[in-house]
């Protein structure tokens, strides 16, 4: 009985997401959302994973020169990364403001670039956490509790 | 609960099995076992999709006929507005409507007026409820079905409103009775239907307990004896007009007909189900904040493409249009009749759209932990063609069917060629290690007798 219960359940995706490739920027978000599904993971849990995983992939083919998302699920908790491989962000506390935006041009044009991501991100999860170093890139973590 | 009733069924003496249609169905409802195609039921949502696809016109969707109506004493036709589109040179709406009268209909209400009801339902609730943002359409049960099965996250995005259809229903029911005073049970309500996943709904109502709606004709079973009859009632609707709809309520035919009679500044319309399935996902990740109201319809063009029509949907929606541009308007609905209406009934859904988790590997975390991981292990072995000749729509969806215990990874056709290969070269390598002692086949075969 205690074998059973002390054994370790849980499962890790994770994604390769490629700077600026706009064919393909959501599918990891798709992806997640359609495996959130296949788990059984409440309704609303699963909207709020992938506002998540939707703004943090936009925001690394966005801003970044590309990195990686990842997505670890066990029965207790759901716990999502994005690191990226720069260029960082300067001001993090800044960024995490509403309305704050490095978008470019480009980008705005194409619809990104409100200066909702971060927050938005933040408001969805139950647990926020971001590290950023100019030249070193952005790693960022958001615990979602089942 | 009742058992799963869908008006799309196959016609297994049709089906070849060529699984033409497996991978169009947007819930991956349908596989092919022992040559022939059966549906999920718990996951249709009678899209109609596979109907159109089918080269051997296999798959069917299931109406009343025409005889069914004389099972009622009185009978009420309910046409919906697509029902319009399918005659040529059509000048005036009465000469339809006289003409499901010369049918044997007692009475006809035009769905398109239920329509013009439910408008101003819809417009009545965003103003005092306040509904939450973007407002999802519900008027293709389709739709609905969709978001139950594939976006349940959007389900509390639905319109709170019960469909045209049924609108017509009570209304038209309540109005004979009165009128004639008869029971209301003695009344049957038929619904003139380009649509599978309507006549669906009046046996497996949407977010009422029972459907107001006796039964549906298919248009294409009622487009001929109709013609027929319709330059006779020509000259019958000199007399009477039956027709009531407002141009904005016929025009709910065509894709984007609702969302345009609204009066909202910001609203989308979209049709054909891929289409619809690319603006859910969008509206389920957070990017159309700040759209109001999303109409999303199955089929191609609107209502107009509903698989049950006779017309093409190019063609029918361009002579609706033509007809709405010729034809006089009727009187939007008094204000005086629209507060009578909401008093006397409750158009709101009076039972809960619960979602449909019928992609889920087990209601056990854990447990669909576990067989996520077997799934993806025997996925990860599978060639990934996703030819479908195994019956099952992707690599994946066999991968899964193999999880959930329908079947066995044998019925891929390159893993059953792997180990008869594989058999093959055991059996080459067992019969070359015959003992020494009996293998003569060098000198002639095998002697043991000598
Ligand atoms: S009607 Fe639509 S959902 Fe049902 S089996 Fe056919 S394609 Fe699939
Ligand atoms: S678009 Fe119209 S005809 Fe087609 S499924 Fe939806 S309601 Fe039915």
């Amino acid at each position: 009985m205690t074998v059973e219960s002390n054994e370790y359940i849980g499962m890790i995706h994770s994604y390769e997401i490629e700077a600026g490739n706009f064919t393909k920027a959501g599918e990891a978000a798709s992806s997640i959302k359609r495996l959130l599904r296949q788990l059984g993971v409440d309704a609303n849990v699963i909207r709020r994973v992938s506002i998540a995983a939707y703004e943090a992939e936009m925001n690394m083919v966005i801003h970044s020169i590309g990195g990686n998302i990842q997505i670890e699920i066990s029965p207790k908790a759901i716990v999502f990364k994005a690191v990226d491989e720069g260029p960082g962000i300067e001001d993090v506390n800044l960024a995490m403001e509403e309305g704050f935006s490095t978008a470019k041009e480009w980008a705005r044009e194409l619809g990104f670039g409100a200066g909702m991501g971060l927050p938005n991100i933040k408001r969805c999860s139950d647990e926020f956490h971001i590290q950023s170093e100019v030249g070193q890139g952005t790693y960022l973590e958001a615990k979602f509790i089942l | 609960m009742q058992g799963y009733y869908h008006s799309v069924t196959l016609d297994a003496d049709k089906c070849m099995g060529c699984t033409n249609c497996i991978k169009r169905c947007p819930t991956e409802a349908i596989r092919v076992r022992d040559g022939k195609a059966y549906i999920i039921a718990e996951r249709c949502i009678d899209c109609g999709e596979c109907i159109r696809v089918c080269p051997y016109h296999a798959k069917i969707a299931v109406t009343d006929p025409l005889d069914a109506i004389y099972d009622y004493k009185y009978k009420i036709a309910l046409p919906a507005p697509t029902l319009y589109g399918q005659f040529k040179d059509l000048t005036s709406i009465d000469s339809v409507l006289h003409g499901l009268k010369l049918l044997g209909f007692d009475d006809v209400f035009e769905v398109a007026r239920g329509a013009d009801f439910a408008t101003e339902f819809t417009k009545y609730q965003i103003k005092h409820t306040n509904p939450k943002r973007p407002i999802i359409s519900s008027s293709c049960p389709a739709v609905v079905r969709l978001v139950q099965v594939r976006f349940p996250e959007l389900i509390s995005n639905l319109a709170d409103v019960q469909s045209p259809m049924e609108i017509a229903a009570q209304i038209a029911k309540d109005n004979f009775s009165r009128e004639h005073g008869v029971d209301i049970e003695e009344i049957g309500a038929f619904f003139i239907t380009p649509c599978a996943a309507k006549a669906t709904s009046i046996r497996n109502p949407l977010g009422t307990e029972r459907s107001s709606v006796d039964g549906s004709i298919s248009i294409l079973d009622i487009y001929g004896p109709l013609s027929l009859v319709m330059n006779k009632a020509d000259n019958s609707c000199v007399t009477t007009s039956l027709r009531k709809s407002t141009l904005k309520g016929v025009g709910w035919a065509n894709s984007g007909g609702e969302g345009s009679s609204l009066d909202i500044d910001s609203y989308l319309s979209v049709d054909g189900i891929p289409n619809v399935i690319k603006v859910l996902e969008e509206i389920e990740n957070g990017k159309l904040s700040d759209l109001d109201f999303f109409e999303g319809l199955a089929c191609v063009g609107g209502c107009v493409g509903g698989p049950l029509v006779f017309e093409n949907n190019f063609v029918a929606q361009n002579r609706l249009r033509k007809l709405i541009s010729k034809i006089e308007d009727s009187e939007p609905i008094a204000h005086e009749e629209f507060k009578m209406a909401l008093e006397k009934y409750d158009w709101k859904f009076n039972k809960e759209i619960l979602p449909k988790p019928i992609m889920r590997l087990d209601d056990d975390i854990s447990s669909a932990i576990k067989k996520m991981e077997e799934l993806e292990r025997i996925y990860a072995d599978l060639p990934g063609l996703d030819c479908g000749s195994c019956g099952s729509p992707s690599c994946r969806a066999l991968a899964e069917d193999i999880v959930r215990g329908y079947t066995t990874e044998f019925d891929c056709i390159i893993k059953l060629r792997e180990k008869i290969r594989n058999l093959a070269r055991e059996f080459g390598e067992l019969s070359d290690n015959l003992p020494t002692g009996i293998d003569r086949s060098d000198t002639g075969g095998l002697k043991h007798e000598d």
